[in-house]
């Protein structure tokens, strides 16, 4: 076999390989969610991690305090966290939109440094459990590997979302109009469509799926202020190397990150906390605008 | 009140305008009747595209009134005015560049019923037909011209406001984007025309405006052109 040739025991690759999966589909969801959110706002959305942990108290919350599982949470926190994006989006963000990245940049920034202060004030920074909802515990031998059911529903889960935002995007009327607005508001706006509204449901749906990462987050990292602090980095770096603003571009560079972080474990475990890194540079370098970004 | 504007479609009066602190419409007053095809000439700068903009209601600032089937626009938001029936086709077209031929087509919403189908705006750009699946702007600059008019259309929009159409473009698509505002006009469309061809505009157009500076300051029928042709030299220096 390859992997004995190597000097690797198959089951620490795939179990490698797995974990990357699962890192991938978070960072797909994330900084998918980030590009929607610049395509259309023109903003650079810093409290998204913070967003995403809300998402995943939103799910603490519904289960401690009203008794509803994780299935329900799953659609109940992505709306509630969204509906909060939009009324942030009205307060705040639509009065940045003629001004320089620079000021959405602090502003969801400061956003994001309240939220998990008042987080880490009530609940420490320990993480909080959240137990996978009972029909996804257990897993399934594969012989070369064991694979637990929750973390193939998150790989699939995530994949599945990101497809779908894609084709919505791509593929319908609806995308069309978001890619018009995209390029020229004004001008959607005076054939009749009400550009505003368009935005504001936009980055409530960017929140939305930052949410939902959360929710799914849960039971693999548990529930904790942070969770979206030390993740957010990362993702950022991510959407660098994918390029802002193009929507297959998040999902491939997302998923392929989190592969490309996996197999580094396990062939140069010292440098897997820094390759998303590297790769970064090495992109800057050569391809400022992105892997799959437009250079203009 | 009864004056000689009342029952037009679209009534501009006292129009002024701004882009920030330049102030770019200094009272224009126009009006459009339902049926004509009315050409606004003037050099470049006088406000013309400001003008259009203005009843869109995508420029900075506006005052003054705009009045469209009676119904004071002035301070309506440019979707909602688009929804009141009122259709606008930039100078510099607006193809969009991530959408396809077909989905730039179908872009703009119906506002009412009665726009065109389709196939009909086919058999206006039989062009277009050909190239559906193109990216947007990879269509010539004439087939760039035909969807923009193309695609307004479609909305059921009885009033077209068309800014330089011919501009740019090769003497047979003129000619063709010529043939189809009579044709449009035939079918009823009312349409106030942005033009610097005035060549061009003598085959179409029923009445004139010459506006300079932000205000009108000649207006004249299809009839009376051959009286007007020194004014109109005087004018834009053409
Ligand atoms: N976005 C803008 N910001 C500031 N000034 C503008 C803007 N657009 C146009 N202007 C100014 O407003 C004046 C009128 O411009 P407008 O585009 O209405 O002229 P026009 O008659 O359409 O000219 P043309 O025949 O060249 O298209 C010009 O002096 C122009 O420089
Ligand atoms: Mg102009």
């Amino acid at each position: 076999m390859i992997f004995d040739l190597l000097g690797v025991p198959p089951q620490a690759l795939f179990g490698q390989l797995l974990l990357g999966l699962i890192n991938g589909s978070f960072y797909a969801l994330l900084s998918l969610g980030l590009a929607v959110i610049f395509g259309m706002l023109n903003i650079i959305n810093f409290a998204h991690g913070a967003q995403y942990m809300l998402g995943a108290f939103c799910a603490y919350f519904l289960l401690q305090f009203a008794g509803i599982n994780y299935w329900l949470a799953l659609i109940i926190a992505p709306i509630v966290v969204g509906a909060f994006g939009i009324v942030l989006e009205r307060l705040f963000l639509k009065h940045l939109y003629k001004l320089d990245h620079l000021y959405g940049l602090l502003l969801t920034f400061g956003i994001a440094l309240i939220l998990e202060g008042i987080f880490r004030r009530y609940f420490g920074s320990s993480g909080i459990p959240y137990s996978p909802p009972q029909l996804l515990t257990g897993g399934y031998n594969l012989g070369f590997m064991y694979l637990p059911k929750y973390r193939a529903w998150v790989v699939i889960c995530s994949l599945t979302v990101c497809l779908l935002t894609w084709f919505m995007i791509e593929k319908t009327r609806l995308g069309a109009y978001l890619r018009a607005a995209t390029e020229n508001p004004t001008l959607v706006r005076a054939f009749g469509i009400n550009v505003p509204r368009m935005i504001t449901l936009t980055y409530g749906f960017g929140v939305g799926l930052a949410a939902l990462a959360g929710v799914m987050a849960a039971p693999i990292y548990n529930v904790s202020p942070q969770m979206g602090a030390s993740l957010i980095i990362v993702v950022f770096a991510v959407v660098v190397i994918g390029g802002m603003g193009s929507i297959m571009g998040a999902i491939v560079t997302g998923f392929s990150l989190g592969i490309i972080e996996g197999l580094t474990k396990v062939f140069f475990p010292q440098a897997s906390n820094t390759v998303i890194f590297v790769i970064m540079v090495i992109v800057l370098l050569t391809r400022p605008a992105g892997l799959f970004g437009r250079t203009t | 009140m009864l004056d000689r504007t009342s029952g037009s479609l679209l009534e501009i009066s006292d129009l002024q305008a701004w882009y920030g602190e330049s102030h770019i419409l200094h009272g224009a007053t126009l009006h459009v009747n339902a049926g004509e095809v009315v050409t606004l000439l003037g050099r470049n700068g006088a406000g013309k595209t400001t003008t259009l903009k203005s009843v869109m209601g995508i420029v900075g600032k506006r005052t003054g009134s705009v009045r469209f089937e009676g119904r004071e626009l002035i301070n309506a938001s440019s979707n909602a005015i688009a929804r009141a029936g009122i259709a606008f086709c930039p100078e510099e077209r607006g193809i969009f560049a991530s959408l396809d031929v077909e989905e730039n087509l179908m872009l703009p919403p119906q506002v009412r019923a009665g726009g065109l189908s389709r196939e009909q705006i086919f058999d206006l750009f039989p062009n277009l037909r050909e190239r559906l699946r193109s990216q947007g702007t990879k269509l010539s600059g004439g087939e760039q011209q035909m969807l923009a008019i193309g695609r307004i259309l479609r909305t059921g929009a009885r009033l077209l406001l068309l800014d330089e159409p011919t501009e740019g473009l090769a003497p047979v698509i003129i000619q063709q984007i010529g043939n189809t505002i009579r044709k449009l006009k035939e079918q009823g469309f009312t349409i106030l025309l942005v033009e610097q061809n005035f060549r061009f505009a003598s085959t179409v157009a029923d009445r004139y405006y010459i506006m300079e500076h932000g205000k009108i300051v000649e207006q004249f029928a299809n009839s009376e052109l051959s009286k007007k042709l020194d004014t109109l030299h005087e004018y834009l220096g053409v």
